[in-house]
């Protein structure tokens, strides 16, 4: 039993392997397709894109066996230590980042480039469930929540700060992770109305959105009331109180939107919640690639024959678009397999990580599954028009080493402490 | 497991939202599979050579050219030395900048049109040094080419499809050309052949990477089928000889088919005019209102004239049909025809028979106003009431194709008049009866007729009885047309029997009646003179101007080879122009050329008759007017 211990391979899920390996190669087709040219066809071709990423895919092994050789233990134990390491090298990139589209997120070496905050979430996952995982930790405390939200947002922050706001928004997902492991499910209830009063304050009128609130607000009141006669007591201050932040942050929102907002990003919701029309080809991207993707039809029209692909229509195709790749020479059968291929590993880390007796397991698998499906449904939904532009990579597809290393750190190291869930007790 | 129930719900809700998604793109909103519209495709057009036409001699009326244009691509266009490029091109260097704009205005990465049509010579020039100037290339173009001077209004010109047609029309792009009058447009679809499409693969640079899908969907181009028009070149040529100096319009029709022979519209103009850079110039001249010479307007298809004197024939064979008059039918004129009891109800007749009484045939040949104006009322007064007796002459009259428009194979016409019972029932608040009318008995009053419709009527009676619809077409693509609309003859109203004592009447105007100087040695030529009255409103009053010569004729009288229609605008009397000009084509259509000393003469005098001082003198009253 020693020996199948040592052996780096032994206890691991071996259907995660296969729809790891799946996607990372499906999506290297995929990037084949939108950065091969009719000049240069070998594979092995180091100085064009799809050749890089081969290299950076290639460069995954030893990477996986490395991941698998250390004890599972040995992530648990060094969490912090790599947490820390984690936010120095964010905060490095005030000092030695290279600034490449106007973010400063990059560290260059040579032809190479890394980018650190791909590798953050992985860290941070790592201190939020180390963090979480303490049998002295209770969430229900404030004090706890608070520390918490540190563990998510400094790295957040510093990301905020390069400026790189798609990455930022991923954080969101950890959230997920608070809320299996105890919190109040009205932070993320109190988010998404807060999102969706923004929204519709953009859309309407203040004051059509402020009146209707209220009038509802006080409806659900009286009914309560009604209902409760004498159980529930009613505090004036609380009413007025709940009124007023919430008329207050009806009219703030527009003020944040108009003074807080660049304008690249105003233009991004405006496009989307159709409140301008897109004169200055703001949504281009997107509309190439809807359309691109719209082409495919059910069938596509198979590898290297999509027009737009192959004609270089779409812009970023082979890193933030690079599905519409997919949809244009895999058609819906093709784009739907993929999101069936996501969904499959999803639920299979989320029904791996329940599995897990040692808390550490379960919420790092916890927190992997929620910035898995954050990263694809912002991704796809993004290509696909049904919400604005923001750049974050789809995990596994997207060209790039440190997005591909960052993803495939992230699952990696739980499938090590998933093979060994068994002798954690 | 309940706790990680919302990210499992959220997960499947997002996976079926992004999958539904997917399908309203790419199943239900689907694939655009058509190349033509696609942004990443782009068509090349390979346009086939346009279909020659020649005469139904198989001589050569149309042919192509290659001509050269300069093109521009704006955004390709580096620093240049303008000064020496734009004396490369003999152009200045305003029409640069304009042009330059516009190019950019359509679109900066698409070529445009710089320079229209160079001389071949410059082209040769310029080839060698243009490689210099990034942006500007040389397009071969095929243009049109006339080798023949004549038959303008026949031919038509091409143009380019302009911005609305090729809105209009998806099978168009701005800037094609296509058949805008004549027979360039009405065969439009057979001379201009079938565009070869290329579908070639670009990206979004508009660079061209590639052949689309291998070329499976191009096609090759179909080059435009010749045709034989049924014209007579050399007819249609000395046709517009003889009428140099004066305005009209003659049509020659051959009865046995229908085809026209001469479609002759003076004055007329170059037809080479229409091609090459100096088009836009001459049609602003030739299209110009204040023109008066009209030259596009196809006055042997267009003008609306009143038929004068050759409308007698109808109004005969309709006696004759509905039994009014027979040719033993006399009438007695003493200078004219006492209608009612006004002192002016009273119709000058100019037959200078005395007493009579006048039978049908010297009626014909001394155009006798009275006998026409006796028989004219008959036929109405035949009937109920004169409405009834007016649509009784008008369908009878209608049978001849007079009234509407003919049906015939080019693109402009006039429907004329042919007036019902009807029409003067509204035009006429008082009772009216043929008395009323009476002008129509000799073709004047509300009657108009197009010189087709009047050759028609010729053939017509020619055929005794029945006529092709006229056309132009006479073979496409080396085969006869088969056209039921032209291959089927359309009868008239009037029995066959009638029109023998009508031939006979007209066989006597060139024996000795009105037509007697124009006769033709060798050859039985029949036919009616005409000289209709008309006027014009100039300054508020009705002004009688110069009469028009009229004159319809066939020949051989026993074996119709051709029908004629002559026109000649403030001409005078239909003997002294109409009469001599028709024998004269007549002898050249049968004969080939003219004999004899007197008739060389004649048409000599005819070549030089000019009738401008008349028409400077009819634009002078007219302008008169104008600054009043």
């Amino acid at each position: 039993m020693r020996v199948e211990k040592n052996n780096i391979f032994y206890g691991i899920d071996w259907i995660l392997i296969l729809l790891y390996m799946m996607l990372v190669g499906f999506g290297w087709m995929n990037i084949y397709a939108a950065t091969t040219t009719d000049e240069n066809s070998a594979i092995l071709n180091f100085s064009t894109r799809y050749g890089k990423q081969l290299l950076w895919i290639l460069l995954c092994v030893p990477l996986i066996i490395l991941i698998l050789f250390f004890n599972s233990k040995f992530y648990e134990k060094f969490a912090s230590i790599l947490y820390l390491i984690g936010i120095l090298s964010l905060l490095g990139l005030f000092v030695f980042g290279k600034n490449i589209n106007g973010a400063q997120s990059w560290y260059s070496f040579g032809s190479a480039s890394i980018q650190p905050s791909e590798f953050a979430k992985v860290f941070t996952t790592l201190a939020l469930a180390k963090l979480l995982s303490d049998r002295q930790y209770n969430l229900k405390l404030i004090k706890n929540q608070i520390k918490a939200f540190i563990v998510i947002f400094l790295p957040a922050f510093l990301i905020a700060l390069q400026p790189d706001l798609g990455s930022v928004l991923v954080y969101l997902a950890f959230f997920f992770v608070l809320n299996r492991e105890g919190l109040t499910l009205n932070y993320i209830l109190f988010g998404s109305l807060a999102i969706i009063l923004f929204l519709l304050t953009l859309l309407f009128s203040a004051t059509i959105i402020i009146s209707s609130v209220f009038i509802i607000l006080s409806l659900l009141l009286v009914y309560f009331l009604k209902r409760n006669k004498g159980y529930l007591k009613f505090n004036w201050h609380k009413v007025i109180s709940i009124y007023f932040v919430i008329g207050l942050y009806i009219f703030s929102a527009g003020y944040i939107f108009n003074n807080v907002f660049e304008q690249h990003q105003r233009d991004r919701f405006e496009i989307l919640l159709g409140l301008s029309k897109d004169t200055k080809k703001i949504g281009y991207n997107t509309n190439q690639s809807i359309q691109a993707i719209s082409s495919g039809g059910g069938f596509g029209k198979g590898f290297l024959q999509g027009e737009r692909t192959q004609g270089n229509f779409v812009p970023e195709q082979d890193t933030d678009y690079i599905f519409s790749t997919v949809g244009e020479e895999w058609g819906f059968v093709g784009s739907a397999f993929v999101i069936i291929l996501f969904m499959l590993l999803l639920y299979r880390i989320i029904y791996l990580a329940e599995l897990h007796q040692n808390k550490f397991g379960r919420i790092y698998g916890y927190g992997l599954a929620s910035i898995l499906f954050f990263h694809v449904a912002i991704n796809i939904g993004m290509v696909t028009q049904l919400l604005p532009t923001i750049g974050i990579p789809l995990p596994f597809f997207s060209y790039g080493g440190s997005s591909l290393w960052g993803f495939t750190l992230l699952l990696f190291i739980f499938i090590k402490l998933d093979a060994n869930k068994g002798y954690d007790l | 497991m309940k706790r990680s129930f919302l990210l499992f719900f959220l997960i499947t809700v997002a996976g079926l939202i992004l999958i539904g998604r997917l399908f309203q793109l790419q199943v239900i909103k689907g694939a655009d599979l058509d190349p033509n519209h696609n942004a990443a495709i782009k068509v090349i057009y390979d346009y086939p050579e346009r279909g020659y036409i020649y005469d139904r001699n198989g001589e050569l009326l149309v042919a192509n050219q290659l001509s050269y244009d300069v093109m521009i691509v704006p955004d390709e266009v580096k620093q240049l030395d303008t000064l020496e490029f734009c004396t490369l091109l003999k152009i200045d260097k305003e029409y640069f900048k304009r042009k330059y704009k516009s190019a950019k205005r359509y679109s900066p990465w698409l070529p445009s049109v710089f320079l229209k049509q160079l001389a071949k010579e410059d082209f040769a020039f310029l080839q060698e040094k243009l490689h210099k100037f990034k942006g500007f290339y040389v397009q071969k173009r095929s243009i049109r080419n006339y080798p023949i001077n004549s038959a303008a209004n026949v031919l038509g010109y091409i143009s380019e499809v302009n911005e609305f047609e090729a809105k209009n029309n998806p099978n168009f792009q701005q800037g094609e050309l296509i058949g805008s009058s004549g027979v360039e447009k009405s065969y439009d679809s057979i001379l201009r052949g079938i565009k070869g499409k290329k579908f070639l693969h670009r990206d979004r640079l508009n660079k061209i990477i590639g052949k689309y899908k291998e070329g499976s969907f191009d096609t090759l181009a179909v080059n435009g089928q010749d045709i034989a028009l049924t014209i007579d070149s050399e007819l249609q040529r000395y046709g517009e000889l003889l009428m140099s100096g004066k305005r009209g319009g003659i049509v020659a029709i051959e009865p046995k088919t229908g085809e026209i022979l001469a479609l002759i519209s003076t004055p007329t103009y170059n037809p080479n005019m229409m091609v090459g850079r100096q088009r836009a110039y001459n049609s602003t001249i030739l299209m110009d209102k204040n023109n008066l010479d009209k030259p596009t307007f196809d006055r042997s298809l267009q003008a609306s004239y009143p038929p004068g004197s050759p409308f007698k024939l109808i109004n005969a064979l309709i006696g004759l049909q509905e039994g009014v008059i027979d040719t033993n039918f006399g009438v007695y004129c003493y200078g004219g025809y006492r209608y009612g009891n006004k002192k002016n109800a009273f119709q000058k007749c100019h037959c200078d028979i005395f007493g009579g009484p006048i039978k049908l045939n010297s009626a014909i040949s001394k155009s006798c106003n009275s006998y026409f104006s006796t028989t004219y009322r008959k036929i109405i007064d035949n009937a109920i009431n004169p409405s009834e007796g007016m649509d009784i002459w008008s369908n009878h009259v209608k049978s001849f194709g007079l009234g509407n428009y003919l049906g015939y194979d080019l693109p402009v016409g006039s429907p004329g008049l042919i007036p019902t019972g009807k029409y003067y029932d509204n035009n006429y608040k008082f009772s009216w009866g043929a008395t009323t009318t009476i002008s129509n008995a000799i073709g004047q009053g509300e009657i108009s007729t197009t010189p087709i419709q009047l050759a028609n009527v010729t053939a017509a009676i020619a055929n005794k009885g029945f006529y092709y619809t006229p056309h132009i077409l006479k073979k496409a693509n080396n085969k006869n047309i088969k056209n039921p609309k032209f291959t089927v003859p359309k009868k008239t109203t009037i029995a066959s029997k009638y029109y023998d004592p009508i031939i006979e009447g007209m066989h006597t105007v060139f024996k000795t009646g009105t037509g007697k100087s124009s006769k033709i040695e060798g050859i039985d030529i029949v036919g009616k003179t005409g000289t209709a009255e008309n006027f014009a409103i100039i300054n508020g009053i009705r002004t009688q101007l110069e009469d028009h010569s009229i004159l319809v004729a066939f020949a051989p009288k026993d074996d119709p080879k051709i029908a004629i229609a002559v026109f000649v605008e403030n001409g005078g009397y239909g003997s002294t122009i109409a009469a001599p000009i028709t024998s004269l084509l007549v002898e050249k259509y049968i004969n080939r050329k003219i004999i004899g000393n007197n008739r060389k003469w004649i048409e000599k005098r005819m070549i030089g008759l000019s009738l401008e001082p008349i028409y400077r003198k009819k634009e002078q009253i007219k302008k008169l007017t104008f600054k009043d």
